[in-house]
């Protein structure tokens, strides 16, 4: 039933990642992104963390998605037909390709670590997948987390900046 | 759970497409959005490879990825509206004051 689910998912992910990068309107892309972005939070609550997923919906396909769409509609792009829309399609396909194969190689020969960590699937029910994340981020990744508000900041007055009327 | 393969694969997939994306189209907001679709891909193997080793510390990766994602959209959404100010197109192609 899981493995069904599962290939369910991966087949929606797949074909609106292909026509994020297929549509001619960019606003079709957007909304494929928003399909995938929900694919892949379906995805991390199979993979027992739902606070990861939580933060998928309204971060990725709630605020940036939400900006992107504001941006391409302020934009006001005119879709030009006789214009071609891309470029070096065989070229790219190739690199793709082979991306793919250098990817799929490496993930399948590699050999991983046995499990080694404390967090199982029954601990996390347990406790509570927040509640593990928070202390792990509040303990040992405190550094990284003051550096990520300093990050926003600077991203803010860019922002802001880069916006004006007159650079 | 699935087993840690199918995860893998899914999210070598995604990045592919992504990877074609950004390397195809013209049109820059695309560009941007097939990015994005690379670096969730990358989180979907954090996450399975975090859950599979028991270990949160991927998970917590994921977070700080996606901060840095939504400064990046900010900043880089803003570039695209003075470079259309500037162009009047959105086009990458367009960018070539430097091009020899």
């Amino acid at each position: 039933m899981e493995t069904l689910f599962f290939l369910i998912i991966s087949f929606v992910a797949i074909i609106s990642a292909i026509l994020v990068v297929t549509c001619k309107n960019p606003i079709n892309s957007a909304l494929s992104l928003i399909m995938t972005f929900f694919c892949l939070a379906t995805y991390y609550v199979m993979l027992d963390a739902p606070f990861m997923a939580a933060v998928q919906v309204m971060v990725y396909a709630g605020a940036i998605m939400v900006l992107m769409v504001f941006t391409i509609m302020l934009l006001n792009i005119r879709v030009d037909a006789s214009k071609k829309h891309s470029h070096k399609i065989v070229f790219s396909s190739i690199i793709g390709f082979f991306t793919f194969v250098n990817l799929a190689y490496v993930l399948f020969k590699s050999r991983v670590a046995v499990p080694t960590g404390p967090y199982s699937a029954d601990m996390i029910k347990q406790v509570g997948h927040t509640e593990l994340i928070g202390k792990e981020m509040f303990t040992n990744f405190l550094l990284p987390f003051e550096i990520t508000s300093i990050l926003l900041l600077v991203a803010i007055v860019g922002a802001v900046i880069l916006a004006k009327k007159k650079i | 759970m699935e087993n840690l393969n199918s995860y893998l694969i899914v999210s070598a997939v995604l990045f592919s497409i992504g990877t074609i994306g950004v390397l195809t189209r013209k049109n820059a907001i695309v560009i941007f959005m097939c990015i994005e679709l690379m670096l969730n891909a990358v989180n979907l193997t954090f996450v399975a490879f975090s859950r599979y080793l028991g270990n949160l510390d991927g998970q917590v990766f994921v977070f700080f990825i996606m901060t840095v994602a939504a400064a990046e959209a900010a900043v880089g959404l803003a570039l695209f509206i003075a470079f259309f100010n500037n162009k009047d197109s959105i086009d990458v192609t367009d960018a070539n004051l430097m091009k020899w």
